[in-house]
């Protein structure tokens, strides 16, 4: 049987979780000799080069990019799993959600002690090569069908170790009650 | 025929970047521009939180140094809570923080050097860029992988040891640290089974470095002979002039090395430093004030810490620092990829400080917090492993947060690698009858020797694919490729 295949990408996250993924330490090796990686910033792969069997999404989506990019995934992966707080609620970009994206960008662009004397022009970044801000952080449910939750910030490598082989080996995953939390 | 190039997506730089190069009818580079996409608003959402949240909340920004940002907060609410700045501290909180630091500059570096580097040291540049990854690593030569692993555990343990998680941690309070060491880390730490032991780690750091220079006798074109262009340089430094990756003064060179931002304060960083907003990034381009937007700009880093620093505090790092140093006839290096030896010698520092503080009987026990008369302002440094990391905050009567600036490591290198990639795209595309993915590439390495954040310091250098878009003069899409499909 060939070896499952899985992509990874990070949205509006911090890259928190991917590092998790690294914190397997020594069974990274065990890792590659159980599953292929597709497209993922682990191995450098940019584009989907074929069907994906897991796909691992850190972070929201804050902007018209990230929202591309799930759907991305959700076509070409057949199982997409919310890895963290930002992926399953927003996390911490989220804490702008009740506040105006206006105010967010005058305060760092226009007030903000480093600029507020020499941005004369009050020039606040705006380019057709930036992606457009989404008018809050959105969950990845929330734009996609999500199939599972892997709560932490990060979910602890271990949480995510047991995961990966419970997904491969399709046993069930134990998750403990200490574990469910996003600290 | 004119064209625009667009490179994406191509970094993770604390958000998303592109670049877009503009080629006009005569077939000259006019325009590159390096975008950050992405936009947090963190300044704005943290106002009306309580300040001792800021050390838990602003890590969230990053998630490959959350120590860095966690202790720059820390920093800056010392001086609020008035244990001073940064020789304040009980003898506990200073050297249980700078034990949390050093791992994190340990395990950072260590992830830069075995997943970036090291890959394209082991494969070649211009090698299949399926396995030139980390896992292809692992498969060609386990025992190198091993080692990068362990490396970087080893770093993550000691901050879990001192910060209680690895990733997110809370060690840092404001005014000191919530924990002592415990004797059973230490024990584990310093007399551990092999490898996972300090002098393992100092030894395997000493042999990074060999691997590097004898790469680098053997390849001198690719390392000494790349992009080079001079710039200032800026971090903190000892008082004495010594290397100090967590505390000290904020020094300045030029291209010569001259002083030209004295060992000042940082608590005054406002006197030296302002920032420029361009519409077309969201990272903005910070200059020192004195010099102007055109001339002001400046290189943070590990390069830029051994241009600064006059010696080193440890002895295994400071006679790599001296050969670096002779290497360069005394003079700051402006070669980019120099920045990997930079790099190493650091590791190897960290090594040598961990165990030092490994040793001090001040981390298992003592005050852990000290506290003063209450300010409502304070500025926290640290020199992150990518570069000088500033935070700044305000709070209110109600001790709630009102003002929060951030200058963070890349954003301090955004016209060095604005720079470097013009430099680049100009002496390989200027007048080329066709744009080839060879020249792309070499675009990407200049980004990537700044090692702005993961997925830069996951890719193997130059090989990484691209996605191209050739635009008319018009604008109008005329062709699109991918190296990789
Ligand atoms: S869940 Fe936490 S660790 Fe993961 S991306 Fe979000 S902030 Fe970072």
């Amino acid at each position: 049987m060939s070896k499952p295949i899985v992509a990874t990408t990070s949205l509006a996250g911090c890259f928190g979780c991917h590092m998790s993924i690294l914190d397997i330490d020594e069974r990274i090796l065990d890792l590659i000799h159980l599953v292929e990686f597709d497209k993922s910033p682990i191995d450098d792969i940019k584009k989907f080069s074929r069907k994906c069997d897991i796909g691992l999404i850190e972070g929201g989506c804050c902007n018209s990019e990230n929202v591309h990019v799930l759907k991305d995934f959700r076509e070409n992966c057949k199982i997409l799993v919310s890895v963290g707080e930002c992926a399953i609620m927003g996390g911490l970009p989220a804490m702008r959600n009740g506040i105006p994206i206006r105010e967010c960008l005058e305060e760092a662009y226009l007030n903000g002690p480093t600029v507020k004397e020499n941005n004369k022009l009050k020039i606040i970044p705006n380019d057709p090569e930036l992606p457009i801000l989404l008018d809050k952080v959105y969950p990845c449910h929330e734009v996609v069908k999500i199939d599972y939750h892997l709560p932490g910030c990060p979910p602890r490598a271990d949480l995510i170790w047991e995961a990966l082989v419970a997904l491969v080996t399709g046993n069930e995953l134990k998750m403990p009650y200490e574990v469910i939390k996003y600290d | 025929m004119g064209q625009k190039i667009t490179i994406e997506p191509v970094t993770r730089v604390e958000g998303h970047g592109k670049v877009t190069i503009h080629i006009d009818n005569e077939g000259k580079v006019n325009q590159t521009r390096l975008h950050i996409v992405e936009f947090r608003g963190f300044e704005r959402f943290i106002q009306g939180r309580p300040y001792w949240e800021a050390p838990v909340l602003v890590q969230r920004l990053c998630g490959i140094c959350p120590v860095s940002h966690h202790l720059a907060a820390a920093k800056a609410l010392d001086v609020i809570v008035g244990a001073g700045t940064g020789e304040g501290l009980t003898p506990t909180g200073d050297k249980m923080r700078r034990l949390m630091h050093y791992g994190q500059i340990f395990q950072s570096h260590s992830l830069h050097f075995f997943h970036l580097a090291s890959p394209d040291l082991l494969f070649g540049i211009d090698s299949d860029p399926t396995n030139r990854n980390i896992i292809g690593v692992a498969l060609a030569n386990k025992d190198l992988a091993v080692q990068g692993v362990m490396m970087r555990k080893f770093g993550q343990e000691i901050i879990e040891a001192t910060a209680g998680k690895k990733i997110h941690g809370t060690g840092a309070i404001p005014g000191g640290i919530n924990k002592h060491l415990s004797t059973a880390d230490k024990e584990r730490f310093i007399n551990g089974k092999k490898p996972l032991n300090i002098d393992n780690m100092i030894s395997w750091a000493s042999d990074a470095v060999d691997f590097f220079k004898d790469y680098h006798s053997k390849n001198k074109k690719l390392i000494d002979g790349f992009a080079d262009f001079p710039s200032s340089y800026l971090s903190l430094v000892r008082k004495d002039g010594a290397m100090d990756l967590y505390h000290g003064v904020l020094r300045a060179i030029d291209k010569d090395g001259k002083i030209i931002l004295h060992d000042v304060d940082y608590q005054d960083y406002l006197k030296y430093i302002d920032e420029e907003v361009r519409n077309w990034s969201y990272m903005k381009f910070p200059y020192l004030k004195e010099f102007g937007r055109q001339n002001g700009w400046y290189t943070v880093g590990p390069l830029a810490r051994l241009n600064t620093a006059e010696f080193i505090d440890t002895p295994l790092a400071q006679k790599e620092f001296e050969q670096f140093k002779s290497y360069n006839n005394g003079k700051p290096s402006h070669k980019p990829m120099h920045a990997h030896w930079a790099r190493l010698i650091e590791i190897l520092h960290s090594a040598e400080k961990m165990k030092e503080l490994l040793n001090d009987n001040d981390l298992l026990e003592g005050e852990l917090v000290i506290k003063g008369k209450k300010r409502h302002e304070g500025v926290g440094l640290i020199e992150a492993p990518r570069g000088t990391l500033f935070h700044h905050y305000k709070i209110n009567e109600h001790d709630q947060i009102e003002m929060c600036n951030l200058i963070v490591s890349t954003t301090n290198n955004n016209q060095p690698m604005n720079e470097a990639v013009y430099q680049v795209a100009v002496r390989e595309m200027n007048n080329k009858k066709e744009i080839t993915e060879a020249m792309m590439n070499a675009v990407e390495v200049a980004i990537r020797a700044y090692d702005p954040c993961l997925s830069c310091a996951t890719h193997a250098l130059g090989q990484m694919p691209l996605e191209i878009s050739l635009f008319d003069s018009k604008n109008k899409l005329i062709d699109k490729r991918c190296s990789f499909q």
